[in-house]
């Protein structure tokens, strides 16, 4: 594209788009205008991109290594050598979180990843055909959602042995079926509507209108729903981390820190308050992103 | 008309703020409405629900309503506050939406939601208040009012949840009833009997209607006086009998546009805005 | 009706019923209706909501299986389960524009899918030569549908149902959501593209005036019954016999008080 800035805004905003990949920049521009009236999204958004920034430069950034430890200098509280102080076994707090930052954008990207396909896939496939497939999916959907998720990881933890990657499965075992839920209920109005009815009588397979018609419409309140469901997740994984079930020491997970703070929190506060704050910080941007991404997602809103 | 007018409209105006841009949606209407049935014609967009939500002051947050004067009988309705528009909805000017279903109370029987619109004094008892709803379920042609009054609005039908909204809003005797398209969503046979209500109470009651619509041959047929909407001003003002007369191309387009029995084999005219009747 | 039965019919319907529901709840929407229509003709279904006239139309284009009776469409006898050639045949324009055209798909794949779905060629080609049938150009081909006015969204439905060249074009109230004079538009275009393309319709509708307009004969519908087939010069001599004809006719013209006192005491309670 050989526009400046100026005519390329004027291209975004044209009257007549000129190819499908013109329209959906326009669309997307417009979504983003949107999310630029809302201040807390955009705060949240913020956040998540300065905690993506932070992990990719987190050898740049952090002054240690993780496990880097100086028995000599435990327990110190903040100063301007070491930002949030040491711990109990000399190690860097401020570096330990930023390389945890890594840990815990891997864990809740992969929970996603797994999780977002998986329960639109049942939910979506559940809500078009009805029936007797509706019943068994969803009957296995309900066993998922009647235990509490934290427990459930817990055993699947228990079972597959503690380590980052078995929780991410664990995780993921008890994020899907909210969304198979969502996707259903999303299907099920979507699919009495003239234009899946109009794609019907084309002829077009069920494979066919659940992928291109179905799914596009369900995407939406599912990314949403992931988004503010990131906050579980990166907490259940720092559940799974205090329960010593999750990322291993000496891994730094921010809820395994938080873990090991806790035994000496009364001396030095700041080894349980500074990882427990990037959770809370962490999930509440991904709250607030999730707010304003349901603005700007929602179809009614064109 | 002999008497003064009930509802007297000057130079009124609604506009609402998008986030893209200000849209003008009515643009100076004056107009006043005696004890009559007046209509208000427009395609959608030409601004005749707002017209008729800004009397009520039930335009809608981002928007704005002005005008040189908006006065119903000794109220000056532009600059009344929430308050005194709290005393004159629903008792002295009433409003009858298109879609019963989305009007009525699902959880609510039918009777006693009637119930709820009969004025606060004089105090009446449950009984007198019941005999009350009986009477305006029958004044509106409901054959066994005892059983629709226990029903929940789900179980009747289009035509008689329209009757029972008109029931609901005449149990406090309004001066003024504003209609915005209350046979739209109704066959035209229940069409008939609904209108025939309505058109018995406005002579019997001496009230005065005004009926939205974008039905030309009904509010034709229904109305004493028809104004025509067209981007937000009324391009023109006739009586009803007259109308197949209209002067203004506007409304001349509209009707020749109209399909008719007999117009097979001939091309509907297809209507040609000139710009010009922006400003006219 | 002698009709039903004859051979030359594009669409011949003998004795359909739908129900719906079981036991008690059970409701007969369609209760042994039977017509035809000829090739290049078109039909008109009248009558009020929940007469079935829409349910016929969505058995005869394959979008309700549970139906019983005889249905041949161009000589051959229709199953529940239709083969993908069959909707090569037959398509359908629906009532409502804004609920008919998928939300996030562009004019462009909106018009693409059918193709795709039926392995055709020169997707770009047809695409364009669909559009400026229907009257839209081609500054409208990279647009989204809430981009589009409701005339422009129904003249994309049409465009749809047309760029499969089916023979068969089934119309279910394809106006009652338009402005009046968009409502010309549609009409025109959809009288011109008949005649042009030589297809055989059937339209319902509630509104007598728009089925005296575009048909040749209509059938008039109450409570899953068809109550009288007429040619539409009877709706132009003001000659129907049946008395709900007659009613839905007077209704038709505008309000009459007249007219009303009847049908006000006539009223369910």
């Amino acid at each position: 594209m050989s526009e400046n800035s100026a005519t390329l805004r004027g291209w975004l905003k044209a009257e007549v788009t000129t190819s499908s990949r013109h329209a959906a920049l326009q669309r997307f521009y417009f979504g983003w205008l949107r999310l630029k009236g809302n201040p807390l999204a955009l705060f949240g958004l913020a956040v998540l991109l300065f905690l993506v920034v932070v992990a990719i430069l987190a050898p740049v950034i952090a002054p240690a290594g993780y496990n880097d430890q100086s028995l000599t200098r435990r327990l110190l509280p903040p100063s301007a050598e070491h930002w949030f102080g040491t711990d109990e076994l000399g190690r860097d707090v401020f570096s330990r979180i930023v390389w945890g930052s890594r840990i815990t954008l891997y864990i809740s990207c992969l929970v996603a990843i797994i999780a977002a396909p998986v329960g639109l896939a049942v939910g979506t496939t559940a809500g078009y055909f009805g029936g007797w497939t509706d019943t068994v999916l969803m009957r296995v959907n309900d066993i998922f959602l009647s235990f509490p998720g934290l427990i459930l990881a817990l055993a699947f933890v228990a079972a597959l042995g503690p380590g980052i990657e078995n929780a991410v499965i664990a995780i993921a075992l008890t994020a899907w079926p909210p969304i198979a839920r969502l996707a259903r209920a999303e299907t099920l109005t979507v699919r009495s509507s003239d234009y899946i009815a109009a794609v019907r009588i084309q002829g077009a397979s069920p494979a066919r209108i659940i992928l291109k018609h179905i799914v596009p419409m369900c995407i939406p309140s599912v990314v949403v729903r992931i988004t503010l469901n990131m906050a579980g997740i990166i907490l259940t994984a720092a559940g799974l981390g205090f329960l010593g079930l999750g990322a291993q020491p000496p891994l730094p997970e921010w809820g395994a820190m938080l873990s090991t703070g806790r035994q000496s929190m009364l001396q030095a506060w700041w080894l349980a308050a500074i990882p427990g704050l990037a959770i809370l910080t962490t999930s509440l941007a991904f709250n607030l992103f999730g707010d304003g991404l349901r603005d700007v997602l929602d179809p009614r809103s064109e | 008309m002999s008497e003064a007018p009930q509802l007297v409209v000057e130079d009124l105006h609604v506009r609402f703020r998008t986030p893209q841009r200000m849209v003008h949606a009515v643009r100076g209407v004056s107009f006043s409405v005696g004890r009559e049935k007046v209509g208000i014609v427009g395609e959608s967009g030409s601004g005749k629900s707002q017209t008729g939500r800004a009397i009520l002051k039930l335009t809608p947050p981002n928007g704005t309503v002005s005008a040189r004067r908006l006065q119903f009988q000794e109220l000056d309705i532009a600059g009344a506050s929430e308050r005194e528009m709290l005393k004159v909805r629903g008792s002295r000017i009433s409003m009858i939406m298109q879609d019963p279903k989305y009007a009525l109370d699902p959880v609510m029987r039918v009777g006693a939601q009637i119930a709820e619109a009969i004025p606060e004094t004089p105090r009446l008892s449950t009984a007198e208040k019941r005999d009350r709803v009986m009477a305006m379920l029958e004044a509106v042609h409901i054959r066994n009012p005892a059983r629709v009054h226990d029903l929940y609005p789900h179980e009747v039908s289009g035509g008689m949840g329209q009757r029972i909204m008109i029931a609901m809003m005449l149990m406090a005797e309004p001066d003024l009833l504003i209609a915005d398209e209350p046979t739209s969503a109704l066959d035209v046979t229940v069409r008939m009997q609904v209108l025939a209500i309505l058109d018995d109470l406005v002579t019997r009651r001496g009230l005065g209607l005004i009926f939205i619509s974008h039905d030309l041959n009904l509010v034709a047929t229904f109305c004493d006086r028809v104004l025509i909407m067209y981007a937000g001003r009324i391009v023109e003002e006739c009586a009803a009998a007259d109308l197949q007369n209209a002067k203004h191309p506007y409304t001349r387009g509209l009707l020749a546009s109209l399909p008719r029995i007999g117009s097979r084999h001939q091309k509907l005219a297809v209507l040609n805005r000139d710009p010009a009747w922006l400003n006219d | 009706m002698t009709d039903s039965t004859n051979p030359n019919a594009m669409i011949s319907v003998r004795d359909l019923r739908v129900t719906f529901g079981t036991g008690a709840a059970q409701v007969h929407a369609v209760d042994g209706v039977s017509f035809a229509v000829k090739p290049g003709e078109t039909y008109g279904l009248v009558g009020e909501s929940g007469c079935g006239k829409s349910t016929i139309l969505r058995a005869l284009c394959g979008l309700n299986p549970n139906w019983s009776g005889d249905v041949t469409i161009g000589g051959e006898a229709m199953t529940p389960v239709r083969t993908r050639s069959f909707y090569r045949r037959v398509q359908m324009v629906f009532q409502d524009p804004y609920g008919s055209l998928h939300p996030r798909h562009t004019v462009n794949t909106t018009l693409a899918e059918p193709l795709k779905i039926h392995g055709i060629g020169e997707a770009d080609e047809r695409i364009s030569r669909v559009l400026v049938q229907v009257g839209l150009g081609p500054a409208f081909r990279y647009r989204y549908p809430h981009q589009l006015s409701g005339g422009q969204r129904q003249r994309l439905a049409i465009a749809r149902a047309l760029i499969l060249e089916p023979q068969v074009l089934l119309l279910d109230e394809p106006t009652s959501a338009l402005d009046v004079s968009v409502q010309a538009e549609i009409l025109n275009l959809l009288v011109d593209l008949r005649d042009r393309l030589g297809l055989t319709c059937i339209l319902v509708s509630h509104d007598l005036a728009v089925v005296a307009h575009m048909c040749d004969r209509l059938g008039v519908m109450n409570a899953g019954k068809m109550l009288e087939e007429l040619p539409v010069s009877a709706l132009e001599d003001d000659s129907p016999t049946h008395p709900y004809t007659r009613q839905l006719l007077a209704a038709s013209l505008g309000y009459d008080r007249r007219l009303a006192s009847g049908a006000v005491e006539d009223i369910e309670g």
